[in-house]
């Protein structure tokens, strides 16, 4: 089967969705490839290099979309395009389904089966073909790019000769791929970076990238963005409020700020308002990521650049990815070729379109003369939802209080017993021993017992020093070597002497590595 | 004759043995209790020099002073990681002290029946305590001075093995003699008759017999204890020497060592009684040695051991912010506690998060991973207990088992029918990633695969700890 690549004809436009790289892999999946002569010439691929890779160039648009059984092309395609789709021909393409209706009706008519690149599940299999977070990512980049070029000063704080430059500070809104791709290219840059979202797991990824996440002071939990498919969704009235203010806060002391809140197929939410845009310092530029769904700015105007009364420069260009063509033509290329291995499973050059599957289910948004617009629900979850730990059954403070209570009680019958126990042995030792040995016999009682308080109180770490002290201080079986030492028979003596010389070499060897190992005990 | 005076720096030799223990609760007032200790043992020895013990002095200080430099000596020499062995060595001087100022009481008694009225008035020290006393208190001295004997050759011997052991100049395996606990209950049971024997009669003979057989005993018991259940054993033998000195002190009705004993004796005790909780086994259990009263057999692991080289842990470590460390006997052994210390430096020079999780029975002695990361100059707030960090496995990135193998075994969870089922264990296996540094691919001390070697996460480090570890430095920087 052939694949074929027209030139995109929405004005500015500079990618294509094939490059000479990707016609390579194409080919060993068993493809033929075909180009419209110019398509990749905005991208810096030239009809010499696509020939070099095998690719025959064709002439006009009408030759390729006839000769091509597949079509890959970027923009959601226009009037002219429509026409030729036929049955049987493969569109794959952005496509914006959801506010498209005329091009799925004249897909749905022609017959022909569209795979809606943004349409991509966003689950782990399906990463490697997801165009939208391949083109987010450049579009942080360049947003990031975009602002200091227009920004009158460093990124990075430096002491110069000169004079003291302070850091840039930048305030990243959403950090979703174009997000993240923005903080990472601002941290490297040197600004100090900070960054929001509503949805407060991904403030770990935040901080890994070197940004300070913007907690705000809001009471009930952020909502949970694993329900939703890895996406934001509408916030509650109040969370919006807490989050305005504290933006209204921020906004005096940042100089770029990049906007990239969207929620799937809405208007994008105004999170920086005009008195924000005020409060900012003249020099200052906003980027907003969202221009093509109205901006998180409302003074934002699409594809332009305009400078506020303030000074303030509010860029809202939607062709970030289209400005940095070659990275974005070979990453959608890719994105691309990586689909259709997937529709690929025998590498044989023929094109199985599994509605099974899926990654191919959810992107399909006409199929055989039929819309399958919206797809279902996909059966993995995008992002595994943060389990609520399992909490040990709560106990009704009722129940808790009549468990401390038996508690208490099996505890205090253990130790009555105990203590009868003991007393009994006591009083029965008491009447047939002399005073004399009760005597010592209480004092080695009350010394178990203080032994026993006093021990469990010793730290886990100081066993082995506790060892050895208790091993010098046991030495002090040298008091009855030395009382009878001096009082006896040769035998005894010897014996007395012994003892004390053995007990000479603990005392001193027990408390000195005592003393060794304790010392080397230190604090960090 | 009384000594007031005496007494008096006994009871606060008492009190200063008490506060020397306490102060023991935290690292910084441990560094004042040792002070309290000497203070209250210096004291001792010069009251009981100065009052009852005064015959013989200048013989007492020269020998003290002979013992001391020896003990000096030792003290400073001792490698850390030889510290079970110098403990164990040290419980056996105290043990066998106690027999001989047992046969000494013993024999003094016999001397001090055999004189008139007149004689015994004439007598100093011991043997004027031993004169006053009527006929039952007699009896009960000799009870007390039989038990005292006892003990303290059980502690003898059995220090004497388990030094042996520690020191690896006995095999660290589980010995019996043929008859196993038999032998130790007839030893049990003759010396109990002994006991009989030695009131009615007031002999020698029944008296060495008895040591014979508690001698015996010391020996027998430890030898069939195998090398990773010494802990218990060294806090237990600890135990034992403190018990000795208290039955001693009864004979001698010397009170200070009665309570100095007591001390000592319920210590040990603690300590016995914690370690067996960290194994989840039974004192009883322990002591009569060996594991194996396995219900059923092991489940079957599946998986291979997948070796990995010091590059390649080498990049995980630069790749990873936390860093948890599990050491065992076996970094004992290698001496490896440095170049340990040395790595984590390293990587908190980098800005890594690294701990060390030690697990309650982790060496050979209660704490001993502790003063081994203490002497290579690892700060101690670094250094957690199981129970502190078990729980941050899972949030880790690389965890580094060196030498451990029982406390790392998830077959303590998993497997109901593992020998070490329901042993507390370090959940190392929850972490990202865990590297086992181990000389080669035999099973732990008690003989169980232990199938965190086979899990997916787990990359096994082969070679000596302290070579591989020097590898890695190498390439480290």
């Amino acid at each position: 089967m052939k694949v074929g690549t027209p030139k995109e004809t929405a004005a500015g436009e500079a990618r294509v969705a094939m490059t000479p790289e990707s016609a390579g892999m194409l080919q060993k999946l068993g493809y033929e490839c075909l180009i419209q002569s110019g398509a990749g010439e905005a991208a810096g691929f030239s009809d010499e290099t696509y020939k070099a890779a095998g690719v025959q160039v064709v002439k006009t648009a009408a030759d390729l979309w006839k000769q091509s059984d597949i079509v890959a092309k970027v923009r959601q395609p226009e009037k002219a395009e429509l026409k030729h789709l036929r049955k049987g021909l493969t569109l794959i393409s952005f496509f914006n389904p959801a506010a498209n209706k005329e091009g799925m009706d004249a897909a749905k008519k022609a017959g022909a089966n569209v795979i809606a690149m943004e349409m991509v599940p966003r689950i782990s299999r399906a990463q490697k073909m997801d165009a939208l977070s391949s083109m987010a990512n450049i579009a942080g980049y360049r947003a990031v790019i975009e602002a200091g070029n227009n920004f009158g000063r460093f990124f990075t704080g430096q002491v110069t000769a000169a004079g003291k430059v302070p850091p840039a500070k930048v305030l990243v809104i959403g950090a979703g791929v174009a997000g993240l791709a923005a903080i990472g290219t601002s941290t490297s840059l040197g600004a100090i970076t900070y960054a929001f979202d509503v949805r407060p797991e991904v403030a770990e990824q935040v901080e890994s990238m070197g940004a300070q996440f913007v907690y705000l002071n809001f009471k009930d939990e952020q909502q949970d963005g694993a329900a939703t498919g890895g996406y934001a969704s509408v916030s509650s009235p109040e969370f919006r409020e807490a989050q305005l203010a504290k933006f209204r806060e921020l906004a005096p002391d940042m100089d770029i700020v990049i906007t990239t809140a969207l929620i799937p197929n809405r208007e994008a939410p105004e999170l920086w308002t005009e008195d924000m845009v005020a409060a900012m310092k003249p020099g200052s530029v906003i980027v907003d990521l969202a221009a093509e769904k109205g901006g998180n700015c409302k003074l934002t105007k699409k594809d332009e650049k305009i400078v506020t009364k303030n000074g303030v420069t509010i860029i809202g260009y939607t062709d970030f990815p289209s400005r940095m063509a070659a990275q974005s033509s070979s990453l959608y290329a890719n994105n691309i070729r990586h689909m259709m291995t997937d529709l690929t499973p025998g590498k044989d050059g023929k094109l199985v379109h599994n509605m099974e599957d899926d990654v191919i289910r959810g992107a399909t948004v006409t199929y055989e003369g039929d819309i399958t617009f919206p797809p279902p629900p996909p059966k993995v979850q995008a992002i595994a939802a943060a389990k609520p730990k399992e909490k040990a059954k709560e106990l009704t403070p009722e129940e808790k209080r009549a468990a401390e209570a038996a508690a208490f009680k099996a505890q205090t019958r253990q130790q009555v017993i105990l203590l009868t126990v003991g007393g009994v042995l006591m009083l029965l030792a008491g009447l047939y021993t002399p005073a004399s040995f009760m005597q010592h016999f209480i004092v080695f009682v009350l010394s178990v017992f203080v032994g026993f308080q006093v021990i469990w109180n010793v730290s886990h770490s100081l066993h082995t020093p506790l060892m050895a002290v208790t091993n010098a201080i046991s030495s002090i079986i040298i008091l009855g070597a030395l009382m009878q030492i001096g009082s006896g028979s040769w035998l005894v003596i010897v014996l007395a002497a012994l003892s004390v010389f053995m007990a000479g070499i603990n005392i001193f060897g027990g408390f000195l590595v005592t003393r060794r190992m304790l010392a080397m005990f230190q604090k960090s | 004759m009384e000594y007031g005076f005496t007494t008096a720096a006994y009871v606060v030799a008492a009190v200063l043995f008490i506060l020397s223990l306490g102060g023991l609760s935290g690292q910084e007032s441990a560094k004042r209790a040792v002070w309290y200790g000497i203070a209250g043992m210096a004291l001792a020895v010069t009251a009981t020099l100065i009052g009852p013990g005064s015959g013989l002095w200048m013989l007492s200080v020269v020998l003290i002073a002979a013992g001391g430099v020896i003990g000096y000596y030792v003290a400073k020499r001792v490698q850390m990681t030889e510290m079970p062995e110098l403990v164990a060595a040290m419980h056996s001087l105290v043990g066998l002290a106690a027999v001989f100022v047992g046969y000494n009481a013993h024999i003094e008694l016999g001397n001090v029946l055999a004189m008139d009225d007149t004689a015994r008035k004439g007598l100093e020290g011991f043997a004027a305590l031993l004169a006053k006393k009527t006929d039952i208190e007699h009896n009960i001295l000799r009870v007390e001075l039989f038990l005292g004997v006892f003990i303290g050759a059980v502690t003898f011997t059995g220090s004497v093995i388990a030094y042996g052991k520690l020191a690896g100049k006995v095999t660290s395996a589980a010995v019996k003699l043929p008859g196993g606990h038999a032998l130790n209950a007839a030893a049990a049971a003759i010396s109990m008759l002994c006991l009989v024997w030695y009131l009615m009669s007031g002999g020698i003979l029944p008296l060495a017999i008895m040591t014979l057989a508690a001698l015996f005993i010391g020996y027998h018991l430890i030898m069939g204890i195998g090398g990773a259940d010494m802990p218990v054993v060294v806090s237990m033998l600890n135990s034992y020497s403190g018990w000795a000195a208290a039955a001693i002190g009864f004979s001698l009705g010397n009170d200070l060592l009665i309570v100095t004993g007591a001390l000592v004796g319920s210590s040990g005790a603690i300590l016995s009684y914690i370690m067996c909780k960290a194994m989840n086994r039974s004192f009883v259990s322990v002591i009569l040695g060996g594991f194996g009263n396995t219900t059923g057999p092991a489940q079957a692991i599946e998986g291979e051991q997948i070796a990995i080289d010091a590059e390649g842990v080498a990049a995980a470590l630069e790749d990873a912010d936390s860093v948890i460390i599990v050491p065992g006997y076996g970094m004992a052994v290698a001496q490896a506690q440095q170049n340990v210390a040395e790595l984590t430096r390293r990587l908190r020079a980098k800005g890594k998060e690294v701990r060390f999780a030690i697990h309650p029975v982790a060496g050979r002695l209660p704490g001993h991973m502790n003063v081994l990361l203490a002497e290579a100059k690892v700060p101690y707030d670094i250094v957690l207990e199981m129970d502190e960090i078990n729980e941050d496995f899972p949030s880790t990135d690389v965890v580094i088992v060196i030498g451990s193998n029982d406390i790392v075994n998830p077959a303590a969870q998993d497997d109901p029918n593992s020998p070490i089922a329901g042993m507390p264990v370090l959940e190392v296996w929850k972490a990202k990633q865990v590297f086992v540094s181990k000389r080669g691919q035999g099973a732990g001390y008690s003989g169980i695969e232990n199938p965190l070697f086979f899990k997916d996460n787990t990359r096994m480090f082969y070679g000596d700890a302290k070579a591989s570890l020097d590898s890695l430095l190498g390439i480290m920087h």
